[in-house]
């Protein structure tokens, strides 16, 4: 069988939402930088797959892939270091119990 | 003529040292820098005075009009602006000689009559406060700075009938004075407000132009311009206020009450006079009218009050009423032609300002010996105070009119200016001038003679008053005794500024001398004695009547019911419900509806990130269905 885009579309959407389901129902941090992650990661295929198919010979896509991949690198090193700070501060990481920097 | 703008700025200079710094000073310390001032005020007018008289008259024969000062300071548009300065005419000069030399006398007067009074600074600071507003009053180049001194005249008068401010009569007597004048300047500025707007002008003398484009209006501006005029000088209906004016310092009564600020009116009609004569006869004779009435009634209150301060605030509302007569009866502005009443009523002030501030002073004297201010606790003084006794009867034969005495002369204009407007008129001023002698010797035998009231003088003899109290008496009194012939003052004020020399009309003048000699003799015939049978009697007779005329024909009682019981009941009641339950209600109601869905909003707010994604993603949803079927 022909892999064709629609394939590759159908997994990333699979995976956006998996993304947005989970972003909206989990109340761990870790569990909400996952889900993120999964939202980017879907938008990173759709990149490569665009590229792949519609335009074969131009990078700009591939580029964009390679961007958002160091982006989420980033994202993932500073969110990773907050939620750490956050539980050395006040030893829980689930979204509902910190209310400290509420008015 | 540029040092005139002293006049204005030594008082007010004096003011704001003495109320700022006066507490930190000695009372008499206070005291001399505000009688400095004050007599520095009074050495600068009299020589404006001498400088103006003495200048050369223009072409026309008259004295110029002089603006040494005058700048803009409110611009409305390029001829509708507001100006300070000074103006300096006939008038405005006699003015300022009047109110300086009763001020001055007041400043020194003062020192004896507030020795030792708690707030002797303070009350020296409100007098320099009064003189500074009087002052700017005659000084005023328009309609509008005359309009803002007005109601300065009218704080300062509130601030010193309140000054023993724990009185609660004097503090009852001040607020009404400043309520009912208050009241009437609403007049005054609508007046003000229709000249200014239909004019577009707020000087005295408009262009012939602005005239033609307040036609008919103009004496409806006029008219409501009297109306401020008359709640100043004390008019009937609005001359409540006067009488319980008393309450305050007997120099206070004798420089604001007596002599100047009351006199405010009649000098507004005769400042905006060319103008009433011109275009609004009607209006003026209107003034007439009032006056007469007014001086009629005030003379009939003051034959039955027992309180020596009453008689003589009744006897000076009547007195203004002549002036105001003297000033409504002028048919041209002629001198020779019925225009004789501006000089007359101007003459009139200037004398009645001297006699009158001499009697109030007087007043003052007996009031400090005897510690009351009926007329039942003295009698027979007059052995006791000598200097006080003479200057007094002085006074009184110049109220009542007896030659060589100053108010002879000016009333005597005043009688042959309403004989000219018509007899009913004249007689009946004549009438109103033969009771004014009646009721002045009423007091003056009812205070000096009769039966000695040993009893309070057992604890306390009365004595005379310091120099510091009959220094003024007897310089009024002077001025009182040569100012009616030694003064030409025709020749300095007239209706169309030409010299004029006064002669006795000798028809009216032996009437007049005639009416107040009966008059007297008949005062002398019935309170001289000890006992006083005959006043007795009448006041038995015709008790209603007397009880009346004591309580004032009840004019207060009615205002009172005015007020009280038709506007605050039938107007103020319903509209003060209204408000609080209409439109607070509103008000009420917006405020609540605002904080209810402030609070309604809230829990969306609520912190969680997920849920603001939720309505993020809601919102997206709604959105492409919205472009979907687009």
């Amino acid at each position: 069988m022909e892999i064709h885009v629609i394939h590759y579309l159908v997994i990333s959407t699979i995976m956006m939402f998996c993304g947005i389901y989970g972003f909206f129902t989990r109340k761990n941090l870790l569990a909400l930088l996952i889900s993120v992650e999964l939202m980017l990661n879907a938008t990173n295929i759709n990149f490569a797959v665009f590229n792949r198919y519609l335009f074969p010979g131009q990078l700009e896509g591939h580029f964009f892939t390679l961007f958002g991949i160091a982006i989420a690198a980033a994202e993932t090193a500073v969110a990773i270091a907050i939620i750490i700070n956050v539980y050395r501060n006040v030893k829980q990481i689930l979204t509902d119990d910190i209310t400290d920097l509420k008015g | 003529m540029e040092y005139t703008i002293l006049i204005l700025a030594l008082p007010v200079l004096s003011f704001l040292i003495l109320g700022l710094a006066g507490m930190y000073m000695k009372h008499r310390v206070a005291g001399l820098i505000g009688t400095l001032s004050l007599t520095g005020v009074t050495f600068l007018s009299y020589l404006t005075a001498y400088e103006y008289f003495t200048a050369p008259r223009t072409a026309e024969g008259v004295f110029e009009t002089l603006m040494p000062w005058n700048f803009q300071w409110l611009p409305f548009n390029t001829s509708l602006h507001i100006d300070m300065g000074i103006l300096l005419d006939p008038i405005s000069v006699m003015m300022l000689v009047v109110i300086s030399t009763v001020s001055l006398m007041v400043h020194i007067y003062s020192f004896g009559y507030m020795k030792g009074e708690v707030g002797f600074q303070r009350y020296y600071a409100f007098l320099s406060l009064f003189s500074f507003s009087m002052l700017g009053l005659v000084l005023a180049t328009n309609i509008f700075q005359m309009y803002v001194f007005w109601e300065l005249v009218g704080v300062s008068s509130y601030l010193l009938i309140g000054f023993y401010y724990t009185k609660p009569e004097a503090i009852a007597a001040s607020k009404k004075a400043f309520i009912v004048t208050r009241f009437a300047d609403l007049g005054f500025l609508i007046g003000i407000l229709i000249y200014g707007f239909y004019m577009g002008t707020f000087t005295f003398t408009p262009e012939q132009e602005q005239l033609m484009k307040c036609g008919m209006l103009l004496p409806l501006a006029l008219g409501l311009m009297f109306i401020g005029g008359a709640g100043k000088s004390a008019m009937f209906p609005l001359h409540i206020w006067l009488p319980d004016a008393m309450e305050g310092p007997t120099p206070v009564s004798a420089l604001i009450h007596a002599a100047t600020m009351v006199v405010a009116g009649v000098y507004l009609v005769a400042r905006m006079f060319p103008l009433f004569i011109g275009y609004a006869p009607e209006t003026l004779h209107l003034v007439a009218y009032v006056g007469a009435f007014t001086a009629f009634y005030a003379a009939s209150v003051a034959c039955a009050q027992s309180d020596i301060k009453r008689v003589l605030a009744f006897s000076t509302i009547s007195q203004i009423g002549f002036m105001m007569v003297a000033l409504g009866v002028c048919t041209t502005a002629d001198p020779h032609e019925g225009g004789l009443g501006y000089m007359a009523g101007m003459f009139h002030l200037f004398t009645h300002a001297m006699f009158k501030a001499l009697l109030f002073l007087g007043a003052g004297c007996i009031i400090h010996a005897v510690h009351s201010n009926e007329m039942s606790t003295m009698g027979g003084l007059r052995k006791y105070m000598p200097i006080t006794h003479i200057t007094f009867l002085i006074a009184c034969l110049a109220i009542a009119g007896i030659p060589p005495f100053s108010g002879f002369f000016s009333k005597d204009e005043i009688l042959t200016a309403c004989f000219q407007f018509s007899p009913v008129m004249g007689w009946i001023m004549t009438i109103i001038a033969g009771m004014t002698a009646f009721y002045m010797f009423r007091l003056y035998y009812g205070i000096f003679w009769g039966t000695e009231n040993k009893e309070l003088h057992k604890h306390h003899t009365p004595h005379e008053s310091p120099l510091s109290m009959t220094f003024p008496l007897m310089v009024l009194a002077a001025i009182t005794i040569v100012c009616g012939w030694i003064l030409p003052f025709g020749h300095f004020i007239s209706a169309n500024g030409h010299a004029y020399d006064i002669h006795l009309n000798t028809q009216v003048a032996v009437t007049s001398i005639v009416v107040a000699l009966i008059a007297i003799a008949l005062a002398t015939w019935m309170y001289a004695r000890d006992k006083q049978p005959v006043a007795d009697m009448l006041a038995k007779r015709f008790a209603t009547l007397h009880r009346a005329a004591y309580k004032r024909f009840y004019m207060d009682e009615i205002w009172l019911f005015v007020t009280h019981k038709i506007i605050f009941r039938c107007i103020s009641t319903p509209l003060a419900w209204f408000d609080r339950h209409v439109i607070d209600q509103f008000m009420n109601f917006m405020a609540w509806s605002t904080n209810a869905s402030g609070e309604a909003a809230q829990p969306i707010q609520n912190g969680k990130i997920q849920s603001y994604t939720m309505w993020f993603l809601g919102g997206i949803i709604v959105l492409s269905i919205i472009l979907l079927l687009n």
